[in-house]
């Protein structure tokens, strides 16, 4: 006993049997407003994927179009004893209102004579950790996997496959600025094939 | 009373029609030797997930997730906010039991062969959920915003970064911008708190699903073989004649353990407390020996130890295999034996996975491969091997711990375990071959050559050549006498 819900559309009884259950190839109306339903989804899923994915990769891309890059100011030439290796610390140029001391980042700032300079990332090659100048032995020391550097950044000993991160400096008017603004990694080198070659890839 | 909520129930069962299938789950028949205390573990595991909810949300609560201030507000959890302290410390607690039993778990069901047929999609879905266990324990100790979260995330970023091609690209997706700050915490909060919760509540549904309607495994007997063909039949007739309803036959044991568990992670929380948060977030400040939790320690340890040259292809290459392997394993041993006493293979691979995993978490737990950043200044040179020492000796002692020598050398069992311990060096190393170790370096030392001066290392090797046990001379090179006087009657030596 069948009785129509009231909420059924009125339609004709067999042409509803062969809507629900197309038997050939021909495309019923019903089966049509399907596939049209699914395309119109489709169109409409694409239309604001697109925004969303482009919001979820701007990490990425940002990078090419404005530059994470910029040349930072380090302090006075003569903050930097001719001969000795320094802790600078400077602000990243790329910062978020949440970043708090986080915008914050360390390197070591070594004054070979006059205005030579070399400027290490903290991080060491191996994996990131903060490496440490110890100047009576004239070493770079990590204290995670024990990686060790000279006093000129290259390798000494440990994990670590290549010389400490430099980035590229200048001096003007008696200050040091650097480029700096990216987190060194290790993965750097390879990037280099990629032909998007970081500053700090030496 | 008892008349009201029984029509409240039957109002409501007509609507929802779910005391049918619930009753039907709950009674469900298991075999009778399935009830055991073996068979506890994935309760536990989801009564420790939903308690890690729970726990979760209340922190939520408090917890701000920005870089500027999410150190702050673990502090104020820790010390201002009543309470705050114990729900932080079950929050690390339940954490560290979740991944301890999913282990324990994973272990059990390997052993009892119960990812063979027809249960294989019910381990790959675990293997899914262990995975993703993994990933809120790396997201949880981000949110812990402090020294260790900040350059543990250093490390995770370093190995993403060696990703051939993608590594930049997987970086910045990572850090959500340039560098580890705000945007990087607020991406693993979403990671931690929305995106793996989700797909984990998801990934359980389907895990438990597949248990109801497969059916739990028996206890394995040796000598009964899963065949594909008959297997099911044989565990239906066997449910049939000696089963019985999961509830209450089989439940009271996962109550049990699941209250005792519950229990355990509070004591560990009132007795322990939380973890953490160490020294700010601050990257200015790199006087911190970061590292990772207990769990991934054995990753930290091995990242120190493999060579140089084989590190990127087994960061790389070594997780593909494993998660490949533990996704294949119940296509290539899908029948056969069940019990473990008839698979000596698998016993002996958990066996070799487990001390393997053991050991390198003990290293990682005394990381004997890292210098010892203080031992020069904090760790003196013992006295008794200053004992009767002459001038010059002494002065190689100065030079020994000015020079950090200390930080990767021992003596008298303090200082680094980087390098050998030096107690006994000179009966090993001659004269000449102890000046050449601290001028050229070599066997992962750095050379001292051009940080010490010649009266530096003349003292240094001095004080070396002291350190033989009493009773064994120094090694010597038995034709350097005579090498040095055939020079000295050549006239090629004043």
């Amino acid at each position: 006993m069948a009785t129509k819900p009231a909420f059924a559309p009125p339609t004709n009884e067999t042409a509803h049997a062969t809507a629900d259950l197309p038997t050939d190839a021909a495309i019923s109306r019903r089966g049509f407003f399907t596939k049209l339903g699914i395309l119109f989804n489709a169109i409409a899923a694409t239309v604001v994927a697109v925004p969303m994915m482009g919001f979820l990769f701007s990490s990425i891309t940002r990078s090419r179009a404005n530059g994470y890059l910029s040349w930072v100011p380090l302090g006075k030439v003569s903050e930097f004893p001719e001969g000795e290796t320094r802790l600078a610390t400077f602000q990243n140029p790329y910062v978020m209102p949440t970043d708090g001391k986080t915008a914050g980042t360390a390197c070591w700032v070594r004054r070979i004579a006059g205005e030579q300079f070399q400027v290490f990332a903290v991080n060491c090659a191996h994996l990131g950790c903060p490496v440490r100048w110890f100047p009576q032995s004239g070493l770079f020391m990590c204290p995670c996997h024990g990686g060790a550097y000279y006093r000129d950044g290259s390798r000494a000993s440990g994990p670590p496959e290549r010389g400490l991160f430099e980035y590229p400096y200048k001096v003007k008017n008696g200050l040091i600025t650097i480029q700096a603004g990216e987190l060194p990694t290790p993965g750097a080198a390879i990037a280099e094939l990629t032909g998007e070659k970081p500053p700090w890839a030496s | 009373m008892g008349i009201m909520i029984r029509k409240i129930g039957a109002w409501l069962d007509r609507r929802l029609q779910l005391a049918a299938p619930v009753r039907e789950m709950a009674e469900h028949r298991v075999p009778r030797n399935a009830a055991s205390w073996w068979y506890v573990f994935g309760t536990a595991a989801l009564t420790v997930f939903v308690l890690q909810i729970v726990t979760g949300i209340l922190l939520a609560l408090v917890y701000v997730p920005s870089g500027a201030e999410a150190w702050s507000s673990l502090e104020a959890l820790n010390h201002t906010v009543t309470l705050g302290w114990f729900i932080r410390a079950m929050h690390g607690w339940g954490s560290n039991f979740m991944i301890a039993i999913v282990l324990i778990h994973m272990v059990q069901v390997f052993l009892f062969g119960a990812h063979k047929f027809p249960r294989e999609l019910i381990w790959i879905v675990g293997v899914f959920l262990l995975l993703m266990t993994l990933g809120m324990a790396f997201s949880g100790q981000v949110l812990r915003f402090d020294q260790d979260a900040y350059w543990g995330l250093g490390i995770g970023v370093s190995i993403s970064s060696r990703v051939p091609i993608l590594g930049p690209a997987i970086v910045r997706l990572m850090l959500g911008g340039p560098i580890i700050a705000g945007a990087t915490l607020s991406r693993f909060f979403a990671l931690h708190v929305f995106v793996i919760p989700g797909l984990l509540i998801g990934f359980v549904c389907l895990h438990l699903l597949m248990v109801l309607k497969l059916g739990i495994n028996e206890w394995p007997v040796p000598g009964r073989i899963v065949r594909r063909a008959t297997y099911e039949a044989e565990y239906h007739a066997l449910t049939k004649r000696d089963g019985a309803p999961f509830v209450p036959y089989a439940v009271w044991k996962d109550m049990f353990f699941a209250a005792f568990v519950i229990l355990a992670v509070a004591a560990c929380a009132v007795y322990f407390g939380p973890f953490g948060p160490t020294g700010r977030p601050d990257p200015t400040i790199i006087q911190t020996v970061p590292k990772p939790d207990y769990f991934f320690l054995w990753l930290y340890a091995l990242l120190s130890l493999l060579p140089s040259s084989l590190e990127t292809p087994a960061l790389l290459i070594g997780p593909v295999l494993v998660i490949a392997g533990l996704l294949l394993l119940p296509f290539l041993s899908g029948e056969g034996e069940k019990s473990w006493r008839r698979r000596p293979i698998a016993v002996l691979t958990v066996s070799l996975i487990a001390i393997t995993l053991g050991t390198f978490t003990d290293l990682g737990g005394s990381t004997p491969w890292s210098p010892h950043m203080n031992a020069w200044s904090g760790d003196p040179v013992p006295g008794q091997y200053l004992h009767l020492a002459t001038a010059l000796e002494r002065q190689g002692a100065l030079v020994f711990q000015a020079k950090q020598c200390r930080n990767c050398h021992s003596l008298g069992n303090t200082g680094g375990q980087r390098g050998p311990a030096l107690d006994t060096v000179a009966a090993r190393l001659t004269e000449d071959q102890l000046i050449r170790q601290v001028i050229q370096g070599g066997g992962n030392m750095p050379a001292y050559g051009k940080n010490l001066s010649p009266a530096e290392t003349t003292a240094l090797v001095a004080f070396l050549e002291t350190l033989h046990p009493p009773g064994q001379p120094p090694a010597r090179d038995a034709s350097r006498a005579v090498a040095l006087s055939e020079e000295k009657e050549s006239g090629a030596r004043p």
